[in-house]
């Protein structure tokens, strides 16, 4: 095979539609320290926790915006804040748990202390011992609080932000991811615990993969053998305005397995022959009045709130460096569910997290692709299943929300850094 | 001041330590097909980072409730599911045994896994302990259930073979 007809090729024609996105920007330490910048504490709104997790007073959870450490925290008056976990003096950890309960967050290096809110509320010694030391007579305590990060809710989900120019958090997620939330947020919720999944991969491998439809029933034999999602369900993938969220939803009970077994043919996931000695696994509830059975909604730039069958979690995208990420998912399900849909939502737990039955593969389908292009400076990938352009489709069978984060990447990043 | 063992408590405790030994033998020889038969058929295999157990939450990495779940994991691994190549060996302490209650010994062993993959390097996947109860009722011990409770709740890429 010639260079031109390898479809990575750099020098290959044009085509008039379709995506390519240059490898380098999963592998460049460049692109990922401007994306902690332009992104992360850029203009975005990014998922910090649920307010489940922080119920009372007092309650605090330790996580990151992108890289970044921050503290979610609720304070006495029932108000949630965000600040980033450093403390101002020399820059040690403030919190060091991952979760707890505190009057107010104090640094074990010198002491000094806050209330919930980030502000600095005590430093010892401040006026000296025995008339030595002391800070300067001119320092003032409220210039020295802890980072402190707008932090709005929709829905239960805390969103925090290091943009003050930033619109309000429901016009930086639109009406279809707001629609979205509050349908899968409709009643109190209960934490039902986390999982944490490292992936030795680039953390927009796996923004792609959840804009993605057309992977979807072809990776996963779960999902076609089962029926839980082909592309041949009814269903939708449709953006926001700026298309940089995604929503992908089906209705498994759209399903017509002769016709669907012609579609698929002899692939690999539709295995009429693959079958479960215990289906228990799949036996579940229909909760939703709309019937529809798959929600992925992927929230630039680091969440994914989902249900599949009667699993509802928030995925939420931790990076650790240009080739590696944190997945961590807190699963939940309703306030009043009775004691059997408890006991369907751990069940179905198989299917999602990092030994879910689905989920699992896409740990490695992110894995495959950051082995594969390891020290690519130029050659790009090709996107364009279904037509090429970041368009909504009322199928399956597209990969439109890919180019539509690419397109807002592209605004926010660049593919084209200077090479350092 | 604790006296000497009986007979009977050290043949449970050699009859727990053995059935544990098996499971883990069974896993790394990749002798998965013969994994569910250590089980009883309505038992309770359940993977679950202490994380949530130390927080009384029931979310489990894996969660099955009978034998045939097992099978069903195994069939899965086989037949279905996309993962990296990659082996286990599993490294056991000494299992204790915490009570007895009839024909049901429930017992406690720590255990690391590693995780050998394609590029040949091994790490500390997994380490934690089981809390099992085990049913040596039988011509052979068969756990009734088995919960491994693991220290590492960052997982490497994914879970697909038992722990």
């Amino acid at each position: 095979m010639s260079i031109r007809q390898q479809t990575d090729a750099f020098d290959q024609a044009p085509s008039t539609a379709g995506c390519r996105v240059p490898y380098r920007v999963f592998t460049d330490r460049q692109y990922y320290d401007r994306e902690q910048e332009n992104i992360f504490k850029g203009n975005c709104w990014s998922f910090v926790g649920l307010e489940a997790e922080v119920p009372q007073a007092g309650d605090f959870k330790s996580t990151f915006v992108g890289e970044t450490p921050v503290i979610l925290t609720r304070d006495s008056d029932g108000s949630l804040h965000v600040v980033v976990n450093r403390c101002a003096h020399r820059g040690a950890l403030v919190c060091r748990e991952m979760r707890g309960n505190r009057a107010s967050l104090e640094c074990v290096y010198h002491q000094w202390a806050y209330d919930l809110k980030g502000d600095l509320i005590g430093v010892p010694f401040r006026r000296g011992l025995k008339g030595q030391g002391g800070m300067p007579g001119d320092f003032d305590m409220s210039q020295h609080n802890l980072r402190q990060l707008r932090t709005e809710t929709v829905g239960g989900l805390v969103f925090a932000s290091f943009s003050e120019t930033v619109e309000s958090c429901r016009d930086f997620l639109g009406p279809i991811v707001v629609e979205q939330i509050e349908r899968i947020m409709c009643k109190p919720i209960t934490v039902l615990g986390d999982q944490r999944q490292r992936i030795r991969g680039n953390w927009k491998l796996y923004a792609e993969n959840t804009r993605d439809p057309y992977h979807a029933s072809l990776l996963h034999l779960f999902h076609n053998t089962f029926g839980l999602y082909r592309s041949t369900q009814t269903g939708e993938a449709l953006m926001d305005a700026n298309k940089r969220h995604s929503l992908l939803y089906s209705i498994a009970a759209s399903n017509d397995d002769a016709a669907d077994k012609q579609a698929y043919g002899d692939s690999r996931t539709f295995d009429t022959e693959f079958k479960l000695q215990d289906m228990s696994l799949l036996k579940g509830r229909q909760e939703f009045a709309d019937n529809v059975t798959l929600v992925i909604l992927a929230v630039y730039p680091n969440l994914v709130l989902q249900q599949i069958q009667n699993t509802l979690a928030v995925r939420q995208t931790v990076t650790y460096g240009p080739d590696e990420f944190e997945l961590v998912w807190t699963h939940f399900g309703y306030q009043d569910d009775d004691a059997e849909m408890q006991a369907i939502r751990l069940k179905q737990a198989n299917l999602i997290g990092p030994a879910g039955l689905i989920s699992m593969e896409d740990g490695e389908a992110v894995e495959i692709v950051q082995d594969a292009i390891v020290g690519e400076a130029s050659a790009t990938s090709y996107i364009a299943m279904g037509g090429g352009r970041a368009e909504d489709a009322d199928h399956l069978v597209t990969e439109g929300a890919i180019i539509g984060f690419w397109d807002n990447y592209r605004e926010m990043v660049g593919f084209d850094l200077e090479p350092a | 001041m604790m006296g000497l063992p009986t007979l009977e408590q050290m043949q449970l405790q050699h009859a727990a330590a053995q059935v544990n030994a098996l499971h883990a033998e069974l896993i790394d020889d990749d002798r998965l097909e013969e994994w569910p038969d250590l089980f009883e058929e309505n038992c309770r295999y359940s993977v679950i980072s202490a994380e949530n157990h130390n927080r009384s939450l029931n979310l489990a990495a894996v969660f099955c409730d009978s034998r045939g779940m097992l099978v069903d994991r195994i069939v899965s691994l086989r037949r279905a599911n996309i993962f990296p190549a990659h082996s286990y060996r599993h490294i056991l302490g000494p299992t204790r045994v915490k009570s007895t209650s009839g024909q049901i010994v429930t017992a406690q062993t720590n255990y690391v896994v590693l995780m050998t993959r394609n590029d040949g390097q091994t790490s500390i996947y997994n380490s934690g302990k089981y809390v099992d109860e085990i049913d040596v009722s039988g011509a052979a011990p068969r756990f009734l259930s088995k919960t491994a409770i693991f220290d590492t709740h960052l997982i490497d890429t994914m879970m697909v073979r038992p722990i």
